[in-house]
């Protein structure tokens, strides 16, 4: 157990090590978020006065969503690295020591996760640095970065995913736009009961994003919403399960040793 | 490149203190050294490898490695070199056959294979943007070796290829030659007590390419390490290896030592050019009392050697006597390629087009 502990430890520093030392890969995950979150905030502020809004700020109800988008950033830099080491020929080199596959899969999505984690403390700091209030106050604030290091866990594994299938950075990269089109198609910008568009509504009821952003929100603007909170845990949980699941799968493929 | 130049060159890489590389000192070698007993040897026994929509990559080739020697692997781009590797590292499971590595079977003791063996394949896989040290730290540490033993090890290893001060330089800014010295580092962390290199060598400048030679010859010379080495270089296999393999598309045409391969296949030639045009004749018929004539320059006389050991010597000493100005005179020994082509009806270089324009075709 130590031994698959260090190798965790160490798989995870290589990942955090790597990705600090590409500032493309660590500058547009803390920055564009915010960018998107001050642009919207100021240029939908007026959604604010249509009936039945949940809240008086926009940026209260769309702060939620810089999570997301940054755990989807960290995601795409996990996977592309990943994809880059099966190309290089690094993943054999790895295979060749008595490393665990599990150490492997743990280790890059601890890395991913730390980044996540650290965008996570840096957008929740600039949120409340410009005003946003909690409802649920510093439990929700602990709640909240706990479901968004779990969505960042979720995005991470499906990287890891991608990237065992892929194989090549190019492919995972190619891959990313469809997951933020689905971020996209949520009710990312407006509550679901008030998007008038009928397609696009139901888009978002069947889209598991939605229930992400809305456990998230729920926090900051609602209260303890039992409801949202579980649905946005479970849909977390469920998509750390499934990528993880797949992920095992895929990485005994590629890592295919006797 | 000739008999005796490689000769030279062999002697060198074998035995000779090597220069290019700082050398370790010498208390450092017992630490460094491969795990005392054990078998180092591979034996291979009708080894198969087929892919899904090709043909076979590897078809049932059977060789033995003895400890400490160092085997040569040599063929074209595509003639089942690196698949062969990839199964006898654990990394690919063979088709069909068996390979027993350090005594434990690639199929059912992968391991305990992986534990004694070493490797660096083909392209050295390193991470651009962590440090030569970072890289020896987490191979050191995934192939479980003490923390307390870590930092002695990297710096000795780090000292021995020659990057102590290249060491917390990111990889991305190291050049061809460091980041195989880098490659040969990482594969040697845990004392492997046989290597496997595929292609070690590949788009190195001369000066890497002998610095790496040299290195290997001794890693075999001094620590009994067998080495698996597969290349595409003549002068390479020529120099480097007890033993040459010859694999040309999946099967092993020729085996044996350098020498001995060449020896089988014919005798050396001599070709002299007069000074003078005209005495081209009395040359040939001086020429004709060591050999066959064969075919030469236009402006010379080339003789197959009768006795290819030392006749040189008696040639150059008879048309001295004959008092025959002589312009140019060569001794042409059998080449690995000359093998090759007498093996394969093709040469080596031809070869590899040929392989290349098959996978083209697949």
């Amino acid at each position: 157990m130590t031994l698959l502990l260090n190798q965790i430890g160490r798989i995870a520093w290589r990942s955090v090590i790597r990705t600090a030392r590409q500032p493309a890969a660590v500058i547009p995950p803390l920055t564009f978020p915010l960018m998107l979150m001050a642009v919207n905030s100021n240029g939908l502020r007026a959604a604010t006065h249509l009936p039945g809004f949940p809240t008086k700020s926009f940026l209260d109800f769309f702060l939620p969503f810089s999570f997301i988008q940054g755990a989807l950033f960290a995601a795409t830099t996990a996977g592309t690295d990943l994809a880059r080491d099966v190309d290089t020929g690094f993943l054999n080199r790895l295979a060749l020591t008595p490393m665990r596959g599990a150490a492997l899969l743990l280790g890059e999505l601890g890395g991913a996760v730390a980044l996540g984690a650290l965008q996570a403390f840096v957008y929740l700091g600039v949120g409340l640095a410009f005003g946003v209030h909690f409802v649920t106050g510093i439990g929700g604030m602990a709640t909240l970065l706990l479901l968004a290091i779990l969505i960042a866990l979720g995005w991470a594994a499906i990287g890891v995913l991608l990237a065992l299938r892929a194989g090549s950075g190019e492919k995972v990269q190619s891959q990313f736009p469809l997951l933020f089109f689905l971020v996209f198609i949520s009710s990312m910008n407006l509550p679901r009961n008030l998007i008038e568009v009928s397609w696009f509504r139901d888009l978002a009821t069947i889209n598991p994003v939605s229930y992400l952003i809305e456990g998230l929100r729920t926090l900051i603007i609602e209260g303890w919403n039992a409801q949202a909170l579980a649905l946005g845990f479970g849909v977390a949980i469920l998509m750390v399960l499934g990528a993880l699941g797949g992920a095992s799968i895929a990485l005994r493929q590629r890592m295919e040793r006797t | 490149m000739s008999a005796a130049a490689a000769e030279h060159d062999r002697a060198e890489c074998r035995g000779d203190d090597a220069t290019h590389w700082p050398r370790v000192p010498v208390g450092l070698v017992t630490t460094l050294g491969v795990m005392a007993g054990g078998d180092n040897s591979i034996e291979v026994e009708g080894l198969v490898r087929e892919f899904k929509k090709g043909p076979r990559a590897v078809d049932g080739i059977d060789l033995r490695v003895e400890p400490g020697e160092i085997y040569g692997f040599l063929g074209p781009n595509g003639a089942g070199k690196s698949t062969t590797v990839l199964m006898l590292t654990t990394l690919l499971p063979p088709t069909a056959g068996t390979a027993r590595v350090a005594g434990f079977d690639v199929v059912k003791e992968g391991p305990s294979v992986r534990r004694t063996i070493g490797a660096a394949l083909q392209e050295a896989a390193l991470d651009p943007m962590l440090t030569g040290r970072e890289h020896l730290r987490l191979q050191a540490a995934l192939q479980g070796i003490a923390r307390d033993e870590r930092r002695a090890r990297e710096q000795e290893l780090l000292a021995r290829v020659g990057l102590s001060e290249a060491a917390d330089r990111k990889v991305k800014g190291y050049s061809g030659g460091m980041k195989r010295r880098l490659d040969l580092a990482l594969a040697l962390v845990h004392r492997p007590r046989v290597l496997f290199l595929d292609e070690p060598t590949t788009g190195l400048d001369p000066q890497s390419r002998s610095a790496l030679w040299e290195e290997v010859g001794r890693l075999a010379r001094d620590e009994g390490v067998t080495v698996f080495l597969t290349t595409q270089y003549l002068e390479e296999a020529d120099v480097l290896a007890d033993r040459v393999g010859i694999i040309h598309r999946g099967r092993i045409v020729a085996e044996g030592t350098p020498s001995a391969l060449k020896a089988d296949v014919g005798r050396s030639t001599v070709e002299a050019i007069p000074a003078e045009e005209d005495e081209r004749a009395r040359v040939a018929e001086i020429l004709l009392r060591f050999g066959d004539p064969t075919q030469a320059s236009p402006k010379g006389v080339a003789v197959q050697l009768a006795n290819s050991n030392g006749s040189l010597a008696d040639v150059v000493r008879a048309l001295d006597e004959a008092k025959l100005a002589i312009a140019n005179i060569q001794l042409h020994a059998p080449t690995l390629d000359d093998v090759f082509l007498a093996k394969t009806g093709t040469s080596l270089e031809g070869a590899a087009e040929d392989d290349e324009q098959d996978s083209d075709a697949e």
